[in-house]
């Protein structure tokens, strides 16, 4: 199950792209899913995907990986692509499919608007294949931080979110093991009708939500025995520092954007 | 049953940065109507292991055979639910599974997925509560309002109303007090023996291993370390202690004493007080 999906999934590789600031990678991913909107030519589309191929291509998880992780998004984007072809009805009509005109325009926008889709899941998903849960975290404190004047509570919400982070694979474990158990007292998850397939849901949902709430119960515990006093005066273990690297991952993207922006058609 | 493996391999999460071994090369036969212990240090496969006893996973290379039922790699078993119903595995902390409004509902739960007849399962339920000591106005209640020991004799209870023929037991003593542990063991194996069952018996007690169990498998890195019965297995300390295993408190004990007398003092299943005996014999009278 949780090898189908590589969204959250960290792979250690210990790459360039593994040790740079996390805030540089956010902000670099977070404007690159802006950017990549005002492509509109061949040069601009190049540059942005040539950004992402070679992003790819440092982090130095094997493609094998990569590709068989975004499975679940391929459907989507073969979906998309179809959709376009049937939908759009522009430039000229270059053949006909099963009584349906299939326009150039149409087989154009479908394969750009793809193509996108696909660049913005590779590169966002490179985020969390190279980034610990911890680092995003403190990347997003961190970019918050200036909130903090306007009473937002940054740090609750970063504490919210790695604790959430971190008992993703702690329930997909337990939600395992109890499938396990169930399937073992003759629960069918995978066949029969769907009544029945939903009603098979019960039986898991119930352990699974027991000991999540235990669970928090003993976190919150072993919070308060340690100090645990919310956010203020607290230092950390790892300062984030923006370095050589970082830097010139940040030039690298703001001279590859830049082209984009000024090789895009204006007409 | 009689239950073989042969040669078994399993890969978790193959062709993955992530690909792991779980267990390598694995063959032993297990004859009908035996207690196995299982024992190996975390990590040394031992719940891959009992996931094949009733097809949870298949094997990624070789053959497993539980009585007819054989288990194959990339071939989807055809009786999976009738393999189910014979071997009932008790996983670890099994409390954890409960989910019904009532007890007695949660015993029903695997007898009723097996279509066994409504008044069948009404008997089956009643039998199997008192098997595990369940008193019978416990039946009514929620299984959440209840104490952790019966908690687990409810979820054990519910595996027993399914009428196995293999009972697999993993930790099944974890987490429980001292008592609570000798009476669920001692529980397990009356069973054992009024059903005539196959058991198989994971365990991190050696002395669980040595009292209940005809033979002893080791494991180590998902590898068949040592196989025998408990003495031929626990007679060998040094061999044990590679894989971070101890030998049961009586035979550390048998050791110490053969050094203190100067003669062997060998294990043959004596209890506590035939050992007393026996080394008060070879101390010899202190007035002498």
């Amino acid at each position: 199950m949780n090898n189908l999906l590589i969204v959250g999934q960290y792979v250690p590789t210990n790459s360039i792209v593994h040790r740079m600031d996390p805030r540089v990678k956010m902000l670099i991913i977070f404007f690159y899913v802006i950017f990549i909107f005002f492509a509109n030519n061949v040069i601009s589309y190049s540059l942005f995907t040539l950004f992402a191929l070679g992003s790819t291509i440092l982090t130095k998880v094997p493609w094998r990986f990569i590709v068989k992780g975004l499975t679940p998004v391929w459907f989507l984007i073969v979906f998309t692509f179809i959709l376009h072809l049937f939908v759009t009805r522009e430039g000229s009509v270059l053949f006909n499919l099963f009584g349906l005109q299939i326009y150039s325009g149409a087989l154009e926008q479908g394969a750009v608007i793809s193509l996108r889709f696909f660049l913005l899941i590779l590169l966002t998903s490179l985020l969390t294949l190279t980034t610990t849960p911890i680092e995003i975290t403190d990347a997003v404190e961190s970019l918050l931080g200036p909130l903090r004047r306007f009473k937002f509570p940054v740090h609750e919400l970063a504490l919210m979110m790695s604790i959430s982070l971190r008992f993703i694979p702690t329930l997909l474990q337990e939600t395992e093991k109890i499938s396990n158990a169930q399937a073992s007292r003759g629960v069918d998850f995978r066949t029969g009708p769907f009544r029945e397939r939903v009603r098979a849901v019960i039986p898991l949902l119930v352990p699974l939500f027991v000991s999540a709430f235990k669970r928090a119960e003993e976190l919150a515990m072993a919070m308060e025995a340690r100090g645990y006093r919310g956010g203020e005066g607290r230092t950390k273990l790892r300062e984030l520092r923006v370095v050589k690297r970082d830097v010139a991952a940040l030039v690298c993207f703001i001279v590859i954007a830049a082209a984009a922006l000024i090789t895009r058609d204006y007409s | 049953m009689d239950i073989t493996f042969e040669k078994v391999d399993y890969t978790y999460q193959a062709n993955s940065p992530f690909e792991h071994k779980a267990l390598d090369s694995m063959s032993f036969h297990l004859p009908t109507g035996s207690v196995t212990a299982i024992v190996g240090h975390t990590g040394s496969g031992k719940s891959t292991l009992i996931q094949h006893l009733n097809g949870l996973i298949r094997p990624t290379n070789g053959k497993v055979r539980i009585g007819d039922y054989v288990l194959e790699p990339k071939k989807k078993p055809k009786h999976a639910k009738a393999l189910r119903e014979k071997v009932g595995i008790v996983f670890q902390y099994p409390e954890h599974q409960l989910f019904e409004e009532t007890v007695e509902k949660d015993i029903a739960f695997g007898p009723r997925n097996f279509g066994v007849p409504e008044q069948e399962i009404q008997k089956r339920v009643a039998e199997s509560a008192q098997a595990v000591g369940l008193r019978a106005d416990l039946l009514k209640r929620s299984p959440f309002e209840l104490s952790g020991g019966q908690m687990r004799r409810v979820a054990i209870a519910g595996i027993l109303a399914v009428r196995p023929r293999v009972l697999v037991l993993d930790e099944p003593t974890a987490g429980l007090d001292p008592r609570g542990q000798k009476e669920i063991m001692d529980m397990f194996y009356r069973i054992h023996q009024e059903q005539q069952l196959t058991t198989i018996l994971v365990t991190h007690s050696m002395e669980d291993a040595l009292a209940y169990a005809d033979q002893v498998l080791v494991l180590d890195k998902g590898k068949k370390y040592m196989e025998g019965t408990p003495v031929e297995v626990f007679s060998q300390r040094q061999a044990l202690q590679q894989v971070q295993l101890d030998v049961p408190e009586m035979f550390q004990f048998l050791l110490k004493a053969s050094d203190r007398f100067g003669k062997p003092v060998a294990y043959q299943g004596q209890d506590v007080e035939r050992l007393a005996e026996q080394l008060a014999a070879l101390a010899g009278d202190p007035n002498e």
